[in-house]
């Protein structure tokens, strides 16, 4: 049917111009409004951030970064990222797996667990951190000074002197929880839409589970993967409330870059605030950087794929 | 992609289901579930007239208020400008397309912390923009406004992604079908166009509401925290976590959660629409 109607139309390139775009000064007023808005929203913060920084000279800069509170505020974060990225990148990896290559009931249960953590607010994935490791917690009830339910356990945390909450460790959970879904959520569409034929064909022809999974499934979610750690870094070095809640505020300690952000910011010495955080700024413009790279090569490579 | 489907294989070729299915819900059991369960946990050790008195109580029933209008003015707000943002970014060419198309994720990749000082600077009385808007007599620090503001830079991403797509595979012949009709750009564009961006715009909204609801690091530096005016939830919750009364931070947390879960569910409903609609549309 529709193969003898076009031919009675007329070339589609004209039909476009006159009927569906705006007058050119419709058009120009739209574009005005957008960049306008996104200016004062978006442009004129990130330029702020820079100017405010570096306010009171790069010396100040750099004897703010220098800091051995503000170091100690970087190493943290790099911890709670270094450990929260890479759990986070195995669990993303196997749920996809046996949400796209298998089938099972309540897989759309499943899927909305995977995306909890977005909905909650991080206050409260702080929070549930407290009343489980907390001394008014579970745990607490368990391991009470006075009656601890596991003496061997009780004992064991306190002669090494560990702590969970207002500690590091809770610092590196909290990280871990806001961070769930960032893999997962990428590779679980992109796997599914690739389907199964693939791995099904490797395995067929005699290649292992894992020689399917290496060198079959990996190239094709690269990028995928790739966009996912990206997303997933970002979030675990900038969270600030869930990393609040279970920090115990100690500088040089319990501060992650975000927290140590904030104390400098109480302290009303801005400029080092600013200074501290166009760090995290200058993450975020990174992460963008190689968002929209990733985006362009992913294009590519269905472009590529298409003409084939 | 049809026909592996109907000749479905009952004998699994692929290895590692149990495995795999079985780490995931270790994992999300150990760092998601079993935590989650502890604010029930916690909410239930109070009597019924405890749970009511502090969530009802009047700072946190202000802060409700708060929050929710807030979050609901921010969120409409971004529809309007966030459909004109994917609009200009899908139909028209211009200088820096690019960067501004890239400019769009800011408010995910800027950690919250940084984003919060940086309005409230921005804005303060001496601030590049409160120092425009003081002599008009527009305080955005410390009030309530500072609060929509920092809600409407978190949510305009999540509208302008979810429209985005909707608007890129958009048929050009149902345009042209109405406008050889007689119908005006306008009309078309009223009657054709946004009744097809309507699921997307709905989700749209419901994921930058809610997410404004929970959140706290962009807030609180511009709110100032004024107890009744400008506290929003998440510092109710802070405010009592300060003071180690755990039971009334878990009693509000739970108000919070309920509300989330009851949107995850409508943001969920919304999103299986919007894919219906996509694909019956394709069809």
């Amino acid at each position: 049917m529709t193969p003898v109607a076009t031919t009675f139309r007329p070339p589609p390139q004209v039909v476009h111009h006159h009927t569906t775009s705006e007058p050119p000064a419709v058009r120009r007023a739209l574009i005005a409004v957008a960049l306008v808005f996104l200016s004062l929203f978006l442009f004129l913060p990130l330029v702020f951030v820079f100017v405010q920084a570096f306010a009171k000279g790069v010396g100040f800069y750099l004897e703010t970064l220098r800091d051995p509170n503000a170091w100690s505020a970087i190493k943290l974060t790099l911890l709670a990222a270094g450990i929260s990225v890479p759990l986070n990148c195995v669990f993303g990896v196997c749920a996809a797996w046996a949400i796209a290559k298998f089938d099972f009931r309540g897989k759309n249960v499943l899927l909305t667990l995977i995306d909890l953590p977005f909905s909650i607010s991080p206050v409260i994935a702080g929070l549930i951190y407290v009343l489980v490791f907390g001394a008014q917690g579970w745990l607490g009830l368990y391991l009470n000074a006075d009656n601890p339910k596991f003496p061997w356990l009780a004992n064991w945390l306190n002669e090494h002197d560990i702590k969970i909450i207002f500690a590091v460790p809770g610092i590196v959970l909290a990280t871990i929880f806001v961070t769930v879904p960032f893999v997962a959520r990428e590779l679980i569409p992109l796997m599914q839409a690739q389907g199964r034929s693939e791995e099904e064909a490797a395995r067929v022809l005699g290649a292992s589970g894992w020689q399917t999974f290496w060198r079959v499934t990996v190239p094709n979610i690269k990028w995928g993967l790739i966009y996912g750690v990206i997303l997933c870094n970002a979030r675990a070095m900038g969270e600030f409330g869930a990393v609040s809640v279970v920090s115990g505020h100690i500088r040089g300690q319990t501060n992650t870059i975000p927290l140590h952000i904030e104390a400098l910011y109480d302290d009303y010495n801005y400029t080092g605030a600013f200074a501290v955080a166009s760090l995290l700024a200058f993450l975020a413009l990174i992460t963008l950087g190689l968002k929209t790279w990733v985006e362009h090569k992913n294009a590519m490579l269905n472009e590529s794929e298409i003409s084939k | 992609m049809a026909t592996n489907r109907t000749k479905a294989r009952k004998i699994r070729v692929l290895p590692g289901f149990k495995l795999t299915l079985g780490f995931t819900l270790f994992y999300l059991g150990l760092i998601v579930l079993i935590p989650l369960g502890a604010v029930f946990w916690k909410a239930s050790t109070l009597t019924w007239p405890q749970f009511w008195h502090t969530v009802t109580m009047p700072t946190a029933m202000a802060s409700y208020r708060l929050t929710f209008g807030a979050s609901f003015c921010a969120a409409l707000v971004n529809v309007v400008f966030g459909l004109i943002v994917a609009w200009v970014l899908v139909r028209y060419e211009f200088f820096g397309k690019k960067i501004v198309d890239a400019l769009v994720d800011l408010p995910f990749a800027l950690p919250t912390a940084v984003a919060g000082i940086t309005l409230a600077a921005l804005y303060s009385d001496h601030g590049w923009v409160g120092q425009l808007l003081s002599p008009l007599g527009i305080k955005v620090a410390n009030s309530q406004l500072g609060i929509f503001i920092a809600l409407t830079f978190i949510g305009l991403p999540f509208i302008v992604r979810t429209v985005q797509p909707i608007l890129e595979d958009l048929d050009p012949e149902l345009e042209e079908a109405a406008s050889s009709l007689g119908a005006s750009r306008w009309q078309v564009f009223w009657r054709v166009i946004l009744p097809m961006l309507t699921p997307a715009l709905l989700t749209g909204f419901a994921l930058a509401f809610a997410r404004a609801l929970g959140e706290y690091g962009s807030v609180i530096f511009i709110a100032g925290n004024i107890p009744m005016k400008t506290q929003i939830t998440p510092v109710i919750i802070m405010g009592e976590l300060d003071m180690f009364d755990y039971g009334k931070a878990t009693a509000i947390a739970v108000v919070m959660l309920v509300v989330s879960f009851v949107l995850l569910l409508g943001i969920n409903i919304l999103q299986w629409w919007t894919n219906r609609y996509n694909t019956h549309n394709l069809a």
